[in-house]
């Protein structure tokens, strides 16, 4: 393993280093149906496929299970983030996504989550879905503000779709941690714990199945053409070549990769998986904890895990 | 707040469309009383007809209302005004925001063209309102009509945009209605004559147009927003959407994207 500093936390070593993210369009919607079953059939669909953004043109996550009395509609509904790497890229995502995965799905209703200073039309895009037989409607919502519905006609009765949804400025993706484990359970249990005080945080969601990723990358590769290849220096098969990270006992490292719609979001959201997993990491063969960056020179932002070891965000 | 206090029976209509809480305000006490609200050659001013204690620029109190007070709240874009008593025609025509109540009756026109705010009038209102203008495009344009008793005819007639919520109304109710909402508990004949677009919701109702198709009975999520943002204005208009209500679709001699929801 390189030279670097460690901090103890838990009495697991802490890198001294940092996990670096990157601005992106983020966005919310609330999905809603007659059961919380339905609502999240609906939204376990609309967030499939949504890893990474290089491969799958989003991010996407589910970031709570709403109950009847926090929707619009009054029916129980689950509350999805979606993340691109720019406004117009999410739009069409957003689009995609709404229109193949939540306006076919019976009894489903979407509703924009979150406030914030960029439009996306939505039920104004899908209504063409409706041939010319939906209606517009504008309604207030709970605090009496109007907001506008589109009605389109479908098989089951009706898709209840708001008009326009908004995009927050300073959503932030791609905070990390990586776990370095001795035996893949053991480190996979870790992470898992991790990945549910990291979801915990609201406006903050784990895109990789189940939260976790065991293919970190690195930017470039060997192979001409490559946007990003493995992270060689953390596998362990690699281990004792020269540019590997990785120290003789640890035969395993698996990552959580977190997107919010907020820094502090990220940032809360690290610190939480940061404390469940060294928590119980000694337990579990836990043998270090870093971060993954790219020398600090492409994201904006830096979530350094000395700041993070502290239990409250200093003021 | 400022309160003007009718001495008697005007002698003609008055045009009190200018008089609106933040108008009073500004204005001197003889200033006030000079503003002309006659309709006539006889000219008559504030002073003439109501004695005027000017106060705040949040409220406005009518004492004592006369069917001959025309144009009440069509310039308010903001406060309330209150009438005690009964006004005359296009009460809050064209208004843009605020709040506008009447105690007793209105006369027709009431709301016309209203493009915010809310108008609620305890007693009845006169046929066409909430409806358009002569000549006008559209009615009720995104304020929100309250009428605790009955409404004449054309009620909502081509309205836009915006909440009609009537205790009772008479025929032709949400006729060549372009959009927008429309409740009452019992309407006339003929509800929703030539109407484009937009909802209206009954508890009963007269001669039905044969132009309307029933589509039956749906458990529609609009119907629990439409139940929603009933309830605050009127409960028991909102409950005309407990058990099943049936739609009906219309009317079909037009683009036919309205629908008539009659209370099961």
């Amino acid at each position: 393993m390189t030279e670097t500093t460690h901090l103890i936390l838990n009495g697991i070593p802490v890198e001294d280093t940092f996990a670096e993210a990157f601005d992106v369009a983020g966005t919310a919607i609330v999905v809603t149906n007659d059961t919380a079953r339905w609502a999240m059939i609906a939204a376990t669909t609309m967030t499939g496929f949504a890893t990474s953004v290089i491969g799958c043109g989003a991010e996407a996550g589910i970031d709570a299970e709403l109950s009847p009395e926090e929707t619009p509609d009054g029916r129980p509904g689950v509350r999805i983030l979606l993340f691109g790497f720019e406004p117009n890229g999410l739009k069409e995502q957003l689009i995609k996504r709404v229109g193949q995965c939540i306006l076919t799905c019976p009894g489903t209703a979407a509703y924009a989550g979150v406030e914030g200073p960029t439009k996306i039309k939505l039920g104004g895009a899908i209504r063409y879905f409706g041939d010319g037989f939906a209606v517009a409607k504008r309604m207030p919502d709970e605090t009496g503000k109007m907001r506008r519905y589109w009605r389109i006609p479908v098989m089951d009765g009706e898709f209840l779709c708001e008009d326009t949804v908004r995009a927050v400025d300073g959503a932030v993706g791609g905070g990390n941690l990586l776990f370095l484990g001795r035996r893949h359970a053991d480190t996979l249990q870790v992470a898992e714990i991790a990945v549910e005080a990291a979801r915990a945080v609201p406006g903050a969601i784990l895109p990789f199945p189940g939260g976790i990723v065991r293919s970190g990358s690195k930017v470039g590769g060997r192979t001409k053409g490559m946007m990003a290849s493995t992270n060689d220096a953390y596998c362990p098969t690699l281990k004792g070549r020269v540019g590997s990270n990785l120290p003789p006992e640890c035969g395993v490292v698996l990552e959580i990769v977190i997107d919010a719609l907020t820094s502090q979001g990220v940032a809360d959201s690290m610190r939480a998986g940061l404390h469940a997993a060294t928590e119980i990491g000694a337990r579990h063969g836990l043998v270090a904890v870093t971060a993954g960056n790219y020398g600090g020179n492409l994201g904006r932002h830096h979530y350094h895990l000395r700041d993070l070891i502290a239990k409250e965000a200093s003021a | 707040m400022s309160v003007l206090t009718l001495r008697e029976a005007p002698p003609e209509r008055l045009d009190l469309h200018a008089l609106t809480p933040l108008a009073l305000s500004g204005l001197g006490q003889a200033e006030a009383e000079r503003l002309p609200i006659g309709t006539s050659r006889r000219g008559l001013v504030l002073g003439d007809c109501f004695s005027v204690k000017l106060g705040g620029a949040d409220e406005l109190v009518i004492e004592g209302g006369h069917e001959r007070l025309d144009r009440v709240g069509a310039a308010l874009s903001a406060g309330t005004i209150r009438v005690e008593g009964d006004v005359g025609q296009r009460l809050g025509a064209g208004m843009a925001g605020g709040t506008l109540t009447v105690t007793g009756n209105a006369g027709p026109f009431a709301g016309a063209g209203a493009t915010g705010g809310t108008i609620t009038i305890e007693g009845d209102a006169g046929d066409h309102a909430g409806g358009a203008l002569h000549a006008a495009k559209a009615g009720l344009d995104g304020a929100t009509l309250v009428i605790r008793g009955r409404a004449g005819a054309h009620l909502g007639d081509s309205m836009r945009r915006g909440l009609i919520v009537a205790g009772e109304a008479g025929a032709f109710a949400g006729a060549r209605m372009i959009a927008g909402t429309l409740a009452a508990l019992r309407v006339g004949d003929h509800a929703g004559y030539g109407m484009r677009r937009g909802t209206v919701l009954v508890g009963a109702h007269g001669t039905l147009m044969p132009t309307f198709v029933e589509t039956g009975t749906h458990d529609l999520v609009f119907l629990r927003l439409l139940a929603r943002m009933l309830r605050p204005v009127s409960p028991g208009h909102a409950d005309l959407l407990n058990g099943t209500p049936r739609r009906y679709s219309g009317d079909l001699a037009t683009i036919g994207k309205g629908e008539l929801w009659v209370a099961a």
